[in-house]
């Protein structure tokens, strides 16, 4: 009898012990919002910017406004892809890039909302699309990172095309399967054409190392196994600020002079025209590209370069306007095309 | 019987679900078409993942073998301390991207196949050694005895006797290692190795769930169906039976004289490599002592809570086709049984990949949601399940449950108050495993996780590639204090703890 009891609360406690973990796993926060209302609502937000950069922001929104938010983590086209399969049916309201030309894909699938006066009044004209289906809410350099101990200054490349020229063969490295990587392609593509693109990724196939990752790409250079690496700039300096375990050896290169390599690319923003929070995720990019908003990449540790409210960038940055890069219009940058063309190369 | 329609259906309805990867590929691949099939399949960079995927195979499934039948024979033939057998199975608490993390922290510069091969078989080779061990501690050692008074040599009788007799559980371990090869991501890609797991998850990272990734997928569906086909083939019909149980004496030990030398140094680097690398990573990262990422308390609920209701779930899918196998065992059944265990030997990737793509497409309302993981969870950790319910139904005796019902309890009755507590231990091993597997699981997570959701896999996983060693330290112990249980569940299951 005894053992039958045993038994029963045993089966009991499990089903309690169940069903409290299933509670726990289902009930997340976005699937309680009620939609329309501005109070008790949950932004989600589709994000592929830095996961600690974008907490930084919604932290600060949500401490500001009151307005719950929650995030689902991704990259640049993954997600651009994601939301123009979801199409109407998304459940994403605001849409976070690293850069712009999945903004873009998005833009052309014709499913983002007009941004509001207030954002566009804090953003100047050239951090954002002439059609106003986005903003920029951030900005990054393209440079070249190399060892210190085995590049002189006098060898370094002085183009970014100039990687592809078989001396290059086995010396450099970059990380072509990430957005950042395909975002500087879709550059040289809107710069010198189809097929000096194709031709150049082809060579690149030849000459230069794929790694996972931007910050795997510094690391390795700073290693000494390659010479030098095409990253983005603030890789340096948030290693920097860590002590320069990953950096110590790395040196910065900026090619300038309107190259390709000296692409500026714009992190962007977006709400979607399906959201039913359109107010809350307006508010949410008025934030993002408000003072307080902005003054979290001159304070942070993202050190990305502001764009918006006049906010300086971080005082430890090569000026944005020192860096002489090469005037392209975000709507114009083709990621479908550049994904078509690495494909072809065998980088993807 | 009356249930057995309703059982049927369960079963046809499970089996229906592990189709869906399959299916998915299938329809992929015809929704495409010739012309770009032919684009994104008939490429050099699938040569090169060919290349690279198969040169891993033919480098690590050696190994392992190697290895994990050296061990196993030092453990039960030679005079070495008892707790070796334990230490060998260790390195699977180690999930293999925590072991390529441990790595990268004392050799930054791993990349690679020789990274890839070495990781690998450090982190696989106790799937061989387990089998290998459980079949020698089962052998009669009158064959051996037999083999040494009919004139063979101690290393004729190694080779004639006991080795022919290994054949099964070598093969079966090697397939496990192969399937493992084919399906990790993690760990390759911490030392840029590119496998076809690794490129599928750089496609959907670009595109999405599109043809270019559905139709790396093919390739590599086709791949494992090929290794799975190779292991039947090679495993053909022969079979090592003998009349009379025999019995399972204590075998003579082999003295190792002065092998004794290369082989304690041996056994040494095999336990620094996978053992001693790990241990000093973690306790290295976490005496930097970092502040403590507030997010692992919410990862850590989330991945108990998840692999608590699919450990269920996948338990309950497993019921009705372990039962089918052991109480109806037709061509039919055994067909469906077959069917599920081929469908879910799958990568999680493409298990991942098919349900994103129907969710979206067809079943909207479950997009993004719990429920989707945990069917993707269920496709992914049934055989386990199968294997341990299956295990327990054939011992427990049919005429139990038919004593009871004529004793006057209805069916329900004699179900819960006889079949359920008999099979109480084979469902919670079943549950275990499941539950295991599941909180180390990344790339279907990775893929279905609903927004907002993070496990200690995925978590880790993000801050590791954004090489934050340190932060990943406590979830790489969590990870691992959360894989301990099923090696010693495994250890046990295979008689191992027994001298």
């Amino acid at each position: 009898m005894s053992l039958r009891i045993t038994r029963r609360a045993l089966i009991g406690a499990a089903a309690t012990t169940i069903s409290a973990a299933a509670l726990a796993a289902c009930s997340k926060p976005g699937s309680t919002s009620t939609p329309g209302s501005a109070d008790g609502a949950t932004l989600t937000i589709y994000n592929a910017q830095h996961e600690t950069l974008a907490q930084e922001w919604m932290d600060g929104f949500t401490k500001a406004t009151g307005i719950k938010v929650t995030h689902r983590q991704g990259d640049d086209t993954e997600m651009a892809n994601q939301l123009v399969a979801e199409g109407a049916n998304s459940p994403a309201d605001v849409f976070l890039t690293e850069n712009s030309p999945a903004m873009t894909l998005v833009e052309n699938a014709g499913l983002l909302a007009a941004t509001s006066e207030e954002i566009r009044g804090q953003v100047p004209s050239q951090y954002r699309p002439s059609t106003n289906a986005w903003t920029g809410i951030a900005a990054r350099s393209t440079v070249f990172v190399y060892n210190t101990d085995k590049l002189k200054q006098a060898d370094l490349p002085a183009s970014l095309m100039d990687l592809a020229k078989p001396e290059w063969k086995g010396r450099w490295a970059a990380s072509p399967s990430g957005a950042d990587f395909q975002a500087i392609i879709t550059a040289i593509l809107q710069l010198k054409g189809e097929d000096e693109t194709l031709s150049w990724l082809k060579a690149m196939k030849q000459n230069s190392t794929a790694i996972k990752g931007n910050s795997a790409v510094m690391k390795a250079v700073n290693a000494g196994e390659f010479e030098g690496g095409v990253i983005y700039h603030y890789y340096y300096f948030g290693d920097q600020a860590k002590g320069g375990q990953n950096s110590a050896k790395v040196g910065m290169h900026y090619f300038g002079h309107q190259d390709p390599g000296a692409f500026v690319s714009i992190s962007g923003g977006g709400v979607l025209k399906s959201s039913k929070n359109q107010e809350a995720a307006q508010k949410f990019l008025a934030y993002v590209t408000g003072k307080d908003g902005q003054a979290v990449l001159r304070d942070g540790t993202s050190f990305e370069y502001p764009v918006a409210s006049k906010v300086a960038a971080n005082e430890k940055l090569k000026p944005l306007s020192e860096l002489d890069a090469p005037t392209i219009d975000p709507a114009t940058l083709n990621s479908p095309k550049v994904v078509e063309l690495m494909q072809e190369a065998g980088l993807l | 019987m009356d249930h057995q329609p309703v059982t049927i259906a369960a079963a046809v309805l499970v089996v229906a679900l592990c189709l869906v990867p399959l299916g998915f590929v299938v329809a992929a691949t015809v929704d495409a078409g010739p012309a770009l099939v032919r684009r994104l399949v008939w490429r050099p960079r699938i040569g090169e993942l060919l290349v690279n995927t198969l040169s891993l195979m033919v480098v690590v499934v050696p190994a392992t073998v190697l290895i994990g039948v050296g061990a196993a024979l030092l453990v039960e033939r030679t005079g070495v301390p008892g707790w070796l057998s334990a230490a060998f199975v260790a390195p699977l608490a180690v999930p293999a991207f925590v072991m390529s993390y441990a790595w990268a922290t004392v050799w930054p510069s791993i990349a690679g196949l020789a990274g890839a091969s070495l990781i690998a078989t450090l982190s696989y080779f106790p799937f061989v050694y387990l089998p290998v061990l459980a079949t020698l501690r089962r052998l009669d050692p009158s064959l051996e005895e037999s083999g040494r008074a009919l004139g063979l040599t101690p290393s004729g009788v190694l080779r004639r006797v006991v080795l022919p007799q290994l054949r099964l559980p070598v093969l079966g371990g090697a397939l496990l290692v192969a399937l493992h090869l084919l399906a990790e991501y993690g760990a390759f890609a911490f030392v840029r190795y590119d496998t076809f797991t690794t490129a599928i998850y750089d496609q959907f990272r670009s595109t999405f769930a599109a043809p270019a990734a559905s139709m790396l997928a093919g390739v590599l569906v086709l791949l494992c169906l090929l290794v799975l086909g190779g292991e039947s083939a090679v495993r053909g019909r022969q079979r090592h039976a003998r009349i009379g149980s025999g019995v399972a004496r204590r075998q003579r030990r082999i003295v190792l004289g002065w092998w004794a030398l290369p082989v304690t140094i041996a056994v040494a680097a095999l336990l620094i490599a996978a053992l001693g690398v790990p241990v000093w990573s973690l306790g290295h990262w976490l005496s930097v002592g970092v502040a403590l990422d507030p997010a692992i308390v919410s990862a850590l609920g989330s991945t108990l809570g998840l692999a608590l209701v699919g450990a269920l779930a996948t338990c309950l899918a497993a019921g009705p086709i372990a039962w089918l196998s052991v109480r109806r065992p037709a061509r039919w059944s055994r067909a469906l049984e077959g069917l599920a265990f081929v469908c879910s030997s799958l990568p999680g990737i493409v298990v991942g990949l098919a349900f994103v793509t129907v969710a979206i497409r067809w079943v909207q309302p479950l997009y993004q949601t719990a429920a989707l993981l945990i069917a993707a969870y269920v496709v992914l950790f049934l055989p386990r399940a199968v294997a341990s319910l299956r295990a327990g139904m054939a011992q427990v005796p049919v005429g139990l449950g038919e004593a009871a019902r004529s004793l006057g309890q209805g069916p329900v009755r004699s179900l819960v108050r006889v079949s359920i507590p008999l099979l109480a231990p084979a469902f919670g091993a079943a549950a275990s495993m499941a539950f295991l597997g599941i909180a180390g699981e990344l790339t279907a997570t990775l893929l279905l996780s609903p927004t907002g959701t993070s496990t200690l896999a995925t978590r880790f996983w993000s801050l590791s590639s954004e090489l934050d060693y340190p932060a990943s330290a406590p979830y790489a112990l969590l990870l691992i204090a959360l894989s301990v249980p099923m090696t010693i569940i495994l250890f046990r299951q295979t008689g191992g703890d027994r001298p």
